[in-house]
């Protein structure tokens, strides 16, 4: 027998191995597999695909679709598409009774009062020619706007919600507009969600790292005491830790009350630290503080303490020891803690919305409600496709910068 | 609220275990707004219900808005079966294929014999929902903290210098655009006129500007009375029966002003898709049944939706405080007072919310 | 030797110096070192004998509870570690992972302030001094243990410092690594004639490199002689049984004339140095395994052992005896040409010198 008839058979039997191996792994991580992909990359491509893909109007009424793409804005619109709009929108009801509902709430988000001018048009007998049947029915069809409306959410895609995210418009012919004054906030929101973010990601550094180091440091027993307390608003649901906050900041509560009856203050002189903005930075610091404390935990007990005890021998004072070993050791714990209590800061609203009052308005607190209240799902989905892509870039830019996987200690 | 949700939810488990062999005995979910409002429709409702038919009924509390209900019907797993929305949820929900159809005709007779269509007040009765009560709007105060001219009207919510203290208001459009217009001269009857045009709806953001940092927000029906009680605000906006039952109960010092009430129908409607539709409409005939309607009103001050029902409402269930002067329909109460104009909001609301919010946010 | 200790009183002085952490057990007791300057001393000791404290309390980073440390005749009890000017060569070596060779050696020059020049001038001597020159923009992790040690040796030494500490510099290489560590050091400590203060659990290590090696137990140096003298003179059974291989034979001390004393061991008597040994007790008679014959021409003691067990280990051979009540009794014979098979159970002759035994406590 040949050597290389051997090599090739040894090199079969290691694939065939190697082949079980694999599959025994794959069984292995395959319902977390399936889990992930259910639970995270579903929805999240969902999620991005309804910012900008909807077929409601271009399935139900093709041919509007097609006469409103050729229509050139002018008035009075074209006998054609008036028939292709009364025919399919009459026949869209023919088909659910619900649809010219859900297509004229799309229209009234473009342009308000809308809905009450297309329903009758589904209800009523209309008959040709039928620009003037519409006309006579409400005279806001002689008139582009509402029409330029139905143009605007016809094609299947559109980049109008993300346009809407950024507080400008998309008109019929393309151009974009500035949203109304009164209406443009989520430039605002986006901002004041970053600076809030921001300051409570700074807050928990600067409480968690000393708690951190404690934890780390101090004997055995005086630490997993410390541990329970640090652990301990885990287990607590975050309502009650959020409620419990209204009970300690309001005007009568537990501190102002104790300021009063300690004569620190007078009791026309309490202090506001409830529904403003004071409120917000605390109850979200003290929520997210674990998130900070468990990494920077974690990796001060990895730092030997020969590497202080080095620094001092070879002539650091404690404080240039501290600041030029220990702590540069502590920033992948300091950096993953950022990182993860400033994303999760960006994504909270319950703990905002219920202590900081209109400051407390954050910009996932306009997500919830377009998908709670005007169940704009589109425009919800849109900003958070924007808030995803804020902090993907915001990791990335971080990963260049600080550079997490390539900070590795022996 | 939590007792009696945990109550019927222990009721609802031992049935479901004791019953399993009787074939017919079946469960329902019964979503509806939480604290003293959904614990009179367990008491006047559920109970009884359950009590009738062997059957069970899950309770549990939302906030309002159709995003879950949306959720359930297009995903097709609906859990919940019936659902207690304001008048304009349930035609705009209708309106959404969110709903099953209700024909009402086949409703109960009332009590004393007036057909179903008849018997309900006006509005009470929309193409998927049949209302249970109406409430109305108000404004609340806490008069300990007033010592000498008590508010009458609603100018005096925005009058932060006679009657100094914080706002609770809800957070949300409706109501509030009205009581700014109303406070800022417009009468009632011109409201919606008003607020139809952009200068209207300028005007009304300009009247809740002047009041917008002494505003606590509010979102949930039982907040206003811990707003109050708590003195975190000494006037709030507030459903009425949520003021009433504190005040009468527990003799807390909350005052209602009846001026510029603004009344609103609660509504049951039917999940779309549910697969207990038959259970689900038979809990909706017997609670809109005069008697039951009547019942209600012994827990909470809010007006049944059937004259029928009106002569047998009585007493607050302490056996001594007439209900009837704390109703929104008492004529004492009606003087200003307005009906919220559902087709109004369905066209404006996503619009005047939007700006709302923004306002809020700014 | 040019780095013979210096006769003076003691560069480095423990004056009955005490340590305990919990206020009962002492670690450190009632302990008495001087350390001559240039000389290379060892603490040897198992783990918890008190020669890492001992180290520490000497490197500032553990304080005496009582007693006084001299450092060149200053009083340094209250003096912190980064103002004792010692130098430190840790157990895994303590290099600053964030920084690089360079700056790491560079780090003591910094925190002294020396200019940008002569900072660049001494690390570039210090990689020279350790052969690692070209590495300076390395981080510690790539490089391997051996030069790891190195660049914590060049660290500790760059800043010219009066004492090198040294914790278990060479803990974590492997064996071959060690060896020729141990050479280096030995070489560099001759070249620069600096003190230096080394703790090890190995004795090889030790006796390799030291001038004089203490060894602790208990808190206590048990013996403080050059490696010659420990191996050959132990004063105690501990020091003996610690350092290289031995064999102890339990037995009551007679008789003691003229220094030394006559054993009685299960299965005969003999005689043997009385080191530490009273009439009348109980003692163990040291012997190293090389110095004991075979089958010897002539002896001062001559026993006849029983083989138990015989090891070939190549360049020698270790035969297992049963001898005078002891069954672990090793005797090593070279492995020669020509030589005796030795097979278990056979009977094999065995004498030593009386000065080779030594009686110690038991």
């Amino acid at each position: 027998m040949s050597l290389a008839m051997d090599r090739e058979a040894l090199t079969a039997r290691l694939v065939k191995a190697e082949r079980r191996g694999k599959i025994r792994a794959f069984l292995l991580v395959a319902p977390l597999l399936a889990f992930v992909v259910l639970s995270f990359v579903i929805p999240i491509v969902n999620l991005v695909t309804q910012a900008f893909y909807g077929d409601l109007v271009s399935s139900t009424m093709p041919k509007i679709t097609v006469e409103l793409a050729k229509w050139n804005g002018k008035m009075p619109a074209p006998e054609s598409l008036c028939e292709a709009f009364v025919t399919e929108y009459k026949a869209a009801k023919a088909k659910d009774p619900a649809l010219p509902t859900r297509i004229a709430t799309l229209v009234n988000r473009e342009f308000s009062g809308s809905l009450s001018k297309m329903r009758p048009v589904a209800n009523n007998e209309l008959s040709a020619p039928y620009c003037d049947a519409l006309a006579e029915l409400n005279e806001e069809w002689t008139k582009p706007e509402i029409w330029n409306a139905l143009k605007l959410v016809s094609p299947s895609v559109s980049p109008r919600f993300f346009i809407q995210s950024v507080d400008y418009r998309l008109n019929a012919d393309g151009s974009i507009r500035h949203e109304n004054e009164e209406n443009s906030i989520h430039l605002a929101l986006f901002g004041r969600t970053l600076m809030v973010a921001a300051a409570v990601t700074l807050f928990c550094a600067l409480l968690g790292f000393p708690i951190g180091f404690l934890l780390a440091h101090l004997p055995t027993r005086a630490s997993n005491l410390l541990m329970i307390i640090v652990l301990l608003p885990f287990w607590t649901s975050l309502l009650v830790r959020t409620t419990a906050w209204i009970a300690l900041l309001q005007q009568n509560g537990v501190i102002n009350d104790t300021l009063v009856a300690l004569g620190l203050i007078s009791d026309d002189q309490r202090p506001v630290m409830m529904y403003n903005m004071f409120a917000t930075l605390v109850a979200m610091t003290h929520v997210l503080l674990p998130f900070m404390i468990l990494p920077l935990y974690s990796v001060m007990t990895g730092i030997k303490p020969n590497f202080v005890r080095a620094a001092r021998s070879l002539g650091a004072t404690p404080l240039t020891a501290f600041w030029r070993v220990y702590f540069p050791l502590t920033i992948p714990g300091l950096s993953a803690g950022c990182l993860l209590v400033f994303i999760l800061a960006i994504g909270y609203y319950i703990t905002p919305a219920l202590v900081g009052g209109q400051s407390g308005q954050l910009i996932s607190n306009i997500i919830a409600f377009h998908m709670q209240k005007t169940l704009n799902w589109p425009l919800a989905s849109a900003i958070g496709t924007l808030l995803l892509a804020g902090v993907l870039l915001l990791y990335w830019l971080y990963n260049r910068l600080v550079g997490v996987d390539k900070m590795k200690f022996a | 609220m939590k007792m009696t949700k945990t109550l019927s939810v222990l009721l609802g488990a031992a049935a479901a275990i004791g019953l399993t062999a009787a074939a017919h005995a079946g469960q329902i979910t019964v979503i509806s707004w939480g604290g003293a409002y959904t614990n009179s429709q367990v008491k006047a409702y559920q109970e009884p219900w359950m009590k009738k038919t062997g059957h069970t009924i899950v309770s549990a509390d939302y906030n309002g808005g159709l995003a879950e209900i949306k959720a359930q019907v297009q995903s097709g797993n609906v859990t919940w079966d019936v659902v207690d929305v304001e008048t304009s949820e349930a035609i705009s929900g209708c309106n959404d294929g969110l709903f099953e159809k209700i024909d009402a005709s086949k409703l109960p007779k009332g009590d004393n014999g007036a057909g179903p269509l008849e018997d309900f007040v006006s509005g009470a009765i929309t193409d998927c929902a049949i209302a249970n009560i109406a409430y109305a709007n108000v404004i609340g105060y806490d008069s300990s903290k007033f010592t000498g001219d008590k508010p009458t009207k609603v100018a005096d919510f925005f009058d932060l210098k006679k009657f100094p203290g914080k706002r609770g208001l809800k957070k949300e459009s409706k109501v509030n655009l009205e009581f700014a217009l109303m406070a800022d001269g417009v009468a009632a009857g011109d409201v919606y006129k008003v607020l139809a045009t952009k200068e209207g709806v300028d005007r009304a953001f300009k009247k809740l500007e002047t009041i917008k940092s002494s505003v606590v927000w509010w979102e949930a029906g039982a907040q206003p009375p811990q707003l109050l009680a708590s003195g975190e605000v000494t006037m709030t906006t507030a459903y009425n029966g949520r003021l009433f039952t504190p005040a009468v109960k527990e003799n807390k010092p909350f005052v209602i002003i009846w001026d510029g009430q603004q009344q609103v129908f609660d509504n049951w409607a039917i999940v779309k898709g549910t697969k207990n539709k038959d259970l689900a409409l038979d809990f909706v005939a017997f609670s809109t049944s005069t008697k039951p309607l009547a019942d209600q009103a012994t827990y909470i001050s809010y007006g049944p939706a059937r004259k029928s029902s009106a002569p047998f409402v009585g007493k607050f269930e302490d056996g001594k405080t007439d209900m009837a002067p704390h109703m929104p329909t008492n004529p004492d109460n009606m003087k200003n007072a307005l009906v919220q104009d559902v087709k109004f909001w369905a066209d404006k609301y996503d619009e005047l919310n939007e700006r709302f919010v923004a306002w809020i946010g700014k | 030797m040019a780095t013979s200790p210096s006769a003076d009183a003691g560069f480095v002085r423990f004056d009955a110096v005490e340590k305990t952490y919990d206020g009962i057990n002492l670690v450190v007791k009632s302990l008495d070192l001087s350390i001559g300057r240039g000389e290379f001393l060892t603490m040897l000791g198992p783990s918890g004998s008190g020669k890492t404290t001992t180290l520490m309390m000497l490197a500032g980073f553990e304080s005496a509870t009582s007693g006084e440390i001299y450092l060149d005749d200053d009083r340094i009890n209250n003096i912190p570690p980064h103002k004792r000017g010692l130098g430190m060569v840790f157990q895994n070596y303590a290099l600053f992972p964030h920084m690089s060779i360079a700056e790491n050696i560079a780090f003591p020059l910094q925190v002294r302030h020396l200019g940008k020049a002569e900072i660049a001038e001494r690390v570039r001597k210090a990689l020279d001094m350790v052969q690692m020159s070209g590495l300076d923009a390395r981080k510690p992790a790539q490089l391997s243990g051996g030069q790891q040690q190195r660049i914590a040796l060049a660290r500790a030494l760059v800043f010219e410092p009066k004492l090198l500490l040294m914790d278990e510099p060479l803990g974590a290489l492997d064996k071959q690594l060690r060896e020729h560590m141990q050479y280096e050091i030995k070489h560099l400590h001759e070249r620069l004639g600096i003190t230096i203060v080394y703790v090890t659990h190995d004795q090889t290590e030790a006796l390799t490199m030291s001038d004089r090696i203490a060894v602790f137990n208990d808190g206590i140096i048990q013996q403080l002689a050059s490696p010659a003298d420990l191996y050959e003179k132990p004063d105690n059974s501990f020091v003996a049984q610690f350092i290289g291989e031995n064999n102890r034979i339990s037995g009551r001390v007679t008789s003691i004339t003229n220094g030394k004393a006559r054993i009685e061991a299960q299965g005969g008597s003999f005689d043997a140095l009385a080191v530490k040994c009273l009439a009348g007790q109980v003692t163990s008679v040291s012997i190293r395994p090389e110095r004991v014959a075979i089958e010897p021409a002539q002896a001062d003691i001559l026993f006849d052992a029983r083989i138990e067990e015989v090891v070939y280990l190549g360049d020698h051979i270790r035969i297992r005896v049963s001898v005078l009540g002891s069954d672990e009794f090793i005797v090593k014979t070279p492995n020669r040409n020509n030589q005796r098979a030795f097979n278990a159970g056979e009977t094999l002759r065995i004498g030593w010198a009386v000065e080779d035994g030594r009686a110690l406590d038991a």
